[in-house]
This record gives C-alpha cells, structure tokens and sequence, in this order.
C-alpha cells in the first residue's frame, strides 16, 4: 500500500511504456433541452511520464470540460480513456473515486479548499480516504507543505491565508498521495503577477523532480514553462507540438 | 477504520459549527423522546398500581352481591343478602373455603377530643384470615365476641392517625362509634388501598354488634366474602355459592339469580384494560411528536447537504466514495438524533419523577422504555437521514464543485 502513490513516477508497468493519459475520441456533449452543446468533440492524445502539457484555447472552447475528463471527476459521453494503462473510462463511480484518490492531483482555479478546517486537515483529506493512519498521513501532510513552503502556516485555515498561500496548500494537497498525474485549471486565474510566477516556478520544478503536469492556461508566458503545448479549439485538437522556447 | 474517525469528526464539527440550529433542531427529538418516556412511564405506573390493588385484594376471592347485576344493584323485589345466606354458606361449604359476610356504614368516630367519620365494617373474624390482615398492636375480636356481640373494634392502620393517638395508645381504651362506646383490641398493619376498599381507613367491629347495636337491626349485608383455597378454584367455588344460594333463596337454577358472584379482581382488570388503552394512546401521541421531530432531523440535514454541496464535491474530487459521503451525513443525523434521544429520557425521568411528585400519581421507568425511546430516536435518525445523505452521496463531484 506504501508505494501505490509512485507507481506513476517510478516508471510505470512495461505495457504503458511511460504514457500516461492515452485518449482516443474522448468526447463530452451537454444536452440542454434541444441543444446538444458539444464542448469536447472526440480528442485522441498522449501524454508521457514526465511531460509539462500546458493546454490553451479561447474560453469555451472545452478545455475545463477536457481536463474534468481526464481528472476522473466527470464522465465523457464517448470515447475512451487510458490512465496508465487502465481503461477508467468504464469505470465504476466508486472505482474512479479511488482513482481521483490515488493516482490524480487536481489544483482548481478556485482552490476549492475546506474552509474550516486547517491548512494540514485540508492536505491530509485525500490521505483520510486512502485509510492512512493519522500519524502517517500528519508526516506526509507536513512534508508537502513543507515542500511549497508553508511550514509556518499548517494550522491556519484558508481564510486566513492569502490567494497564493491557498493555492499552494490546494498544490501540497493535490501532490500528497504522490499522484501520477497532477492536473491544474488555470491554477493562477485569481492570482496576482507575482504570486502567478511562484506558482508556475514551483510547478516547473516538480516537473524537473519528474512530476507529469497537464496545465490549463489563458496565458503564453505561462505555457511557454511547460515541455509541451496543446491548442484547443471549439471542442477539437488544434495544434500539439513540442515547446522549443522552453524556459528552462 | 481511519475513515470512521474522520466521517465521525466532520459530523461532529458540522454539528459543532452550527450549535443552534443542531440544538433546535434537537430539540424535536427531546421532546419526542421525553414524551414517550413519560407518558410510558405514566402508564406503567398506573398499571403497576391496579396490579398491586389485585393482589391486596387477594387473587383467590369471590364477593357475593346482592341484585342480579353488579353495577345495577339491587333489583326491586328481589331478596337481600342476609346473615342467614353466610351461616348456610358456612355450614355447607366452610370446610373448604372461607367465608366472610359485610356489613358497612359511614359513622361518627370519637376518642377523646379527636373525631372523624369512618367506614365501619361488621363482620367475621374469618374477614381477617380471608384478607391476611395482619396485626400492629393487640389482636382481632374472636367467634365468642361475635356471639356476644360484644362492643370490641379492630382499627385499620390509618384510624389511630385519625384519632391522633399512636396505636399502640389506643388498645386497650375505649372508643365511641356513633356515640356507643367500643374498647379497641387491635390496631392492623398497613394494607394498601384498592379502589372502593380502603381498610387502612376503616374500623372492624363484630357483625352482630353492628347490626343490632350499631345500625339499629339492619340486616341487610354488603357482601359476603368467599376465599377459595387457590385462585385455580374458583370456579368450583363460584359453582357452590351458586347452589347454595339459590337455594337458600328459592331460585330454580334455570330462573335469573338475585345475586351475583364477581371475582374481585374483574372490576380490576378491566380497570386495567383502560388504563392500558389509555398508556397506548399517550405513548401513541408521544410517538407522534417524536415522528415530527424526525422530521425536523430530516429538513435540516437536507438544507446540510444542499448548504455543503460543494464540501462534497470536493470531498469526492479527492476520493471520497459514495459509502463515505453517505456515512458522513447518515452519522451526522443520527448523532443529533441519539444525542436528543439522551437528554430526552433524561427529560422524561425527571418529568415522571415531577409528576409523581407532584401529583403523587406513581410512575415507572421502565428500563424497556428506555431501550425502545433511544433505540427509535436512533432509528428515526437513521430513517430520516438516509434520504438526505443518499442525495449527498449520489452527487456528481463535477457538478457539485461547480454548485454555487
Ligand atoms: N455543465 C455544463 N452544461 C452545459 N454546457 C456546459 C457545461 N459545462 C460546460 N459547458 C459548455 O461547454 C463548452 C466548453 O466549456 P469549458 O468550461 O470546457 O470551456 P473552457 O475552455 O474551460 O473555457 P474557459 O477558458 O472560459 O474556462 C462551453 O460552451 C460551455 O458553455
Ligand atoms: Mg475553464
């Protein structure tokens, strides 16, 4: 049970061959009385252990739809989806809760963090359902605020911690379980320039520990930290290519 | 299961977080519960009481009445129950049971400067034997004293009490029963009252002293009393009465009786009868309020979830299983309810033992009663919450992160 979370990491079983999102034809369609609204179209992508994905797109244009998908929290309508070589795209509800537990990180726009309870409780949350023991799962916790820098700040709650502050404890949150996978939509959609920066360098360096990260964002200085590039338009791949003015 | 502390802490800190509405919402099952508890209580102390009545009143006892039906009385023409219909009851059948014939009124009692009105009962020693009285101070006037008709009383517990002289005083001196002076030679033991029959109240004198010297030659009787050996013979018994009464009064078996022959605990038992379909109706109501305080438990956990949606949501994006989720709140509920559940039988104790105090009407908590309110309030919050807990747990994480 200890080493579930590294899976991902550690080079993956044979058979994946290091990929770790694999999609052919994803598809979500809303329907609203007679209006089928089409947000992802059918999506056939790759992502590799170690990639940094950054995805852009003009607004509506499917990206959140998209990233819910493959963050396991909502179902497509077609199409299929591998998540480290594991068909989840027939997966039961309660299974793909142990997938959003295991093997997925997911940093919201809007942190999306408990309000009462502390900047520690709210790490340890996904541990709690992985059935770690509390003084296991406290270690763990402590070390992944640790990492984003906020040793000092464990026993605040999130409103008493600033925009940046927040997002880094849902960033300590989301990486605790050692996730395979860490998905961010517009993680820095309400934050300031600065605090936008430390965000994305502190991205960029998990990257750089090994960390796959598929990024949702408005803005090209942001997508010019990640390895790789994908374009979305009106539901459909754009254009995908590899970034050659990458940061660092 | 680490889980269990988790699902068990978030409903308390839920409950915690929101302390008035919990404890209003409570409230409803306090109630609830503290009815019940009282109202069963009431009831299993009324019952209790008509159970002892019955057994005061002696299970194994027959009272012969004058008048074809016991609650019409006497019906005109028909004979009355006289001394003869006792002494022939005796000479028939008293070698198997006992028998005790009554003679009753309500006199003027006076010792020294204390008087009071009293129920003064003519009878037979074997009234004594029949009914177990038994002694205080002295003893019970004898056959001699009867054939005499001699002036002796034997004082129900209450009476010295009435006279204001301790018991033991009064054995001995003498007393005046309608201004006739009676010496006492016995005080009896507490009995216990049992609806009309009060004999801690009441003063025993020798049958014929009553009639041709107290009640200026009445001879009419109350009743007459017959004990069987044991409760299981008292049809037999009930068979013999008949026959002999019959006749001493000339009444062919076929032809209405003048009399009746009631089992003294019938009247009892049907007493209790009411009693108990009365318990049953309070209870009943109680229930009710307990049944609208699950409702209340459920209202308030359906505005929970709706409040806590996007905790759920959040709760599931990071792996929260619909089990969990379901768990969360289900224990939320039943945690109010139970709690409710405690301080209502708390409550309910405290107002039986009010009302007892209060109107001296006994009360029993059953340890039943108990069980049943705290296993129904859990039950109720079970019932009540599952509902709203299931709408939590069905949630889609999605569409619940995106509830605002
Ligand atoms: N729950 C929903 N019901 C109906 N339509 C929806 C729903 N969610 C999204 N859509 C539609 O799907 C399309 C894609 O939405 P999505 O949120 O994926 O866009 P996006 O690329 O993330 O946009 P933005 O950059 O503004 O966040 C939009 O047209 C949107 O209106
Ligand atoms: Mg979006």
């Amino acid at each position: 049970m200890r080493n579930r979370g590294r899976r991902g990491q550690n080079g993956s079983n044979s058979e994946t061959n290091g990929v770790v999102i694999h999609t052919e034809g994803l598809r979500k369609y809303y329907i609203l009385g007679a209006e089928t609204v089409r947000a992802v179209r059918g999506v056939d992508l790759e992502v590799k252990r170690g990639e940094f994905v950054a995805i852009m797109g003009p607004s509506g244009s499917g990206k959140s739809t998209f990233m819910n998908l493959i963050g396991c929290l909502d179902t497509p309508t077609g199409g299929d989806y591998w998540l480290n070589g594991r068909k989840v795209s027939e997966l039961s509800d309660d299974q793909l809760a142990r997938v959003r537990n295991r093997d997925i990180g997911f940093v919201f726009q809007t942190f999306n963090l408990l309000p009462r309870a502390t900047a520690l409780h709210n790490v340890e949350l996904p541990l709690i359902y992985a059935g770690m023991s509390s003084r296991e799962r406290r270690k763990r916790a402590e070390e992944k605020l640790t990492l984003v820098g906020l040793a000092d700040r464990m026993d605040h709650r999130p409103p008493e911690l600033s925009g940046g502050q927040r997002q880094r404890v849902a960033i300590a949150r989301a990486l605790v379980n050692d996730p395979a996978l860490l998905l961010a939509d517009e993680p820095t959609g309400n934050l300031d320039s600065r605090t936008t920066m430390e965000i994305v360098e502190m991205l960029a360096a998990l990257n750089q520990a090994g960390q796959t990260i598929v990024l949702v964002t408005h803005e090209s200085d942001i997508a010019a930290w990640a390895s790789r590039q994908i374009h979305l338009n009106d539901g459909l791949v754009e254009r995908d290519f590899e970034n050659e003015g990458k940061v660092n | 299961m680490f889980i269990l502390r988790e699902i068990v802490m978030v409903a308390m800190a839920s409950i915690r977080a929101n302390a008035l509405r919990s404890g209003l919402t409570t409230l409803g099952i306090v109630i609830g519960t503290a009815a019940v508890i009282t109202m069963v209580a009431l009831g299993e102390g009324a019952q209790r009481q008509v159970q002892e009545q019955i057994e005061n009143m002696g299970t194994n006892i027959l009272t012969v009445r004058p008048g074809q039906g016991f609650f019409r009385g006497v019906a005109s023409g028909s004979r009355r129950l006289e001394e003869d219909d006792a002494l022939a009851l005796r000479d028939q059948i008293g070698h198997v049971y006992e028998i005790a014939p009554e003679i009753e009124s309500r006199y003027q009692v006076t010792y020294a400067r204390s008087n009071s009105s009293n129920s003064i009962v003519g009878t037979w020693p074997s009234f004594f034997s029949l009914y177990n009285h038994e002694l205080e101070h002295g003893r019970f006037f004898d056959e001699g004293e009867v054939q005499g008709r001699r002036r002796v009383a034997v004082l129900g517990s209450n009476v010295p009490d009435d006279l204001e002289t301790p018991g033991g005083l009064l054995v001995g001196r003498t007393i005046q029963i309608r201004g006739i002076p009676f010496e006492v030679v016995g005080v009896l033991r507490e009995k216990g009252g049992a609806m009309w029959m009060q004999p801690d109240d009441q003063i025993f004198i020798p049958l014929s002293t009553a009639m041709y010297r107290v009640m200026g030659g009445r001879d009419r009787l109350r009743s007459i009393y017959v004990a069987a050996p044991s409760p299981d013979e008292l049809d037999p018994a009930w068979a013999e009465i008949d026959r002999v009464i019959r006749r001493e009064h000339r009444i062919l078996p076929t032809e209405e009786a003048d009399f009746s022959i009631q089992q003294s605990s019938d009247i009892l038992e049907t007493f209790n009868e009411t009693t108990q379909t009365f318990s049953l109706l309070l209870a009943g109501i109680a229930g009710v309020s307990l049944l609208v305080g699950g409702i209340g438990i459920m209202n308030i956990m359906l505005v929970s979830v709706t409040e806590r949606t996007r905790e759920i949501g959040v709760r599931k994006a990071l792996g929260a299983t619909r089990k969990t989720i379901l768990f969360q709140f289900l224990v939320e509920a039943l945690v109010l309810c139970v709690l409710g559940g405690i301080l209502g039988v708390a409550g309910g104790f405290g107002a039986a033992e009010l009302i007892t105090r209060l109107y001296g009407s006994s009360t029993a908590v059953a340890a039943e009663a108990v069980a049943v309110a705290l296993g129904f309030s859990a039950a109720i919050g079970l019932f009540f919450g599952i509902w709203p807990a299931r709408r939590a747990s069905i949630l889609d994480p999605i569409d619940a992160l995106r509830y605002e």
